[in-house]
């Protein structure tokens, strides 16, 4: 029953989930446009390096706190993938990626307490 | 606006940590309430969508990138409790794969934007659109009863996109704020700051001007062209 409901609003929505995917398709538009108008990353995301042409120096614990936790694929792209076309393909896939997971994450919190909720 | 790891000292990310959970406890509460299982999928097309926008960098010629939320939209969609869910869920995958946004700093880039930015967002959307506004500005023009309808939709566009505006203006303040206090937090023994080394003369001038000139009205087009499509595409989906 609650399968096929969802199913439903699926197709219902779909035109917003082809949204979605056209979205991501274009996403590497925000790796090309910086790219073009020679913009950096964002002010405050700099890496220890970076840090340092700018500030002259990595203060201690900045340097230890960003060396807690590696992600799997920083910055959205594959080590080896991360020039020219490439890293477009690459932005894309870390698109689909992370746009998978977040919607699985949504759906298994949304299920956890709509069945909770106890309504359909 | 991802604060990343080592920008923020222990008491900052710390406090922030403190103050989001119960956030989410709160909004588990209200969605546990109000979430039917025929709106999960726009839970997790709200929480998609959130995440697909913040790859669009938008650049500063020459200078930094910045990219629109989307937080004051969904929480205009799917109501502020269910979008605090959904914003923290983009905000969560960001940091734990793609390093975007500290592990960290996971309290406080949710605080900003998926609760304070968001709330302020929608807070003006609502103040903007109401009834009582509306009432009281008709009362001043005192005519044209006939584009009510019409009026009411324009209404409900220009609250959603000065929400969106303020919205992410005040996430980047608090962005600002937390980063620019470091200094005087935490120093080491040298007299040199452990952490986000910039003051806030520095911090807030750097994140503002930047959107309140540029990001701020990027997230503000994409708010009211995203609203436009589903009033066309699904009307029963836009809320009063």
């Amino acid at each position: 029953m609650a399968n096929s409901k969802f199913k439903i609003q699926n197709l219902k929505f779909g035109k917003l989930w082809i949204g979605i995917a056209i979205l991501i398709i274009l996403s590497p538009v925000g790796l090309i446009l910086p790219e073009l108008l020679k913009a950096g990353g964002a002010w405050g995301e700099w890496g220890s390096d970076e840090i340092e042409k700018i500030a002259g120096y990595v203060p201690h614990g900045l340097k230890k706190l960003s060396e807690l936790w590696k992600a799997p694929i920083p910055d959205y792209a594959f080590s080896g993938w991360d020039k020219g076309v490439k890293s477009y393909a690459g932005y894309i896939f870390s698109g689909i990626i992370g746009a998978a997971l977040v919607i699985g994450v949504s759906i298994l919190i949304g299920k956890i307490f709509a069945r909770k909720n106890g309504n359909s | 606006m991802h604060i990343p790891d080592g920008y923020l000292g222990p008491i900052t990310y710390g406090s922030l940590w403190a103050a989001v959970i119960p956030i989410w406890i709160y909004a588990s509460k209200k969605v546990k309430v109000i979430l039917k299982a025929s709106q999960i999928p726009l839970l997790a097309l709200s929480a998609a969508f959130s995440f697909v926008i913040m790859m669009f960098n938008v650049p500063l010629p020459g200078g930094t990138t910045g990219h629109a939320t989307g937080a004051t939209l969904i929480a205009i969609l799917i109501g502020p409790w269910p979008a605090v869910i959904a914003l923290s869920i983009a905000l969560i995958v960001q940091a734990l794969i793609f390093g975007d946004g500290g592990i960290t700093a996971i309290g406080a880039n949710c605080f900003n934007i998926a609760f304070a930015g968001m709330f302020t967002g929608y807070g003006i959307y609502k103040l903007i659109s109401s009834e009582k506004f509306k009432v009281q500005s008709l009362k001043f023009k005192n005519s044209d009863t006939d584009t009510h309808s019409s009026s009411l939709s324009t209404r409900h566009l220009i609250g959603a996109g000065a929400g969106a505006y303020i919205g992410i203006n005040i996430a980047a303040l608090l962005t600002a704020l937390e980063l620019g206090i470091q200094p005087l937090l935490h120093t080491g023994a040298d007299g040199r700051p452990l952490y986000s080394p910039f003051p806030l003369s520095i911090t807030i001038p750097a994140i503002m001007l930047e959107h309140i000139f540029l990001f701020g009205i990027v997230e503000a087009v994409v708010t009211v062209f995203v609203l436009l499509y589903i009033k066309k595409s699904h009307p029963e989906l836009i809320r009063g």
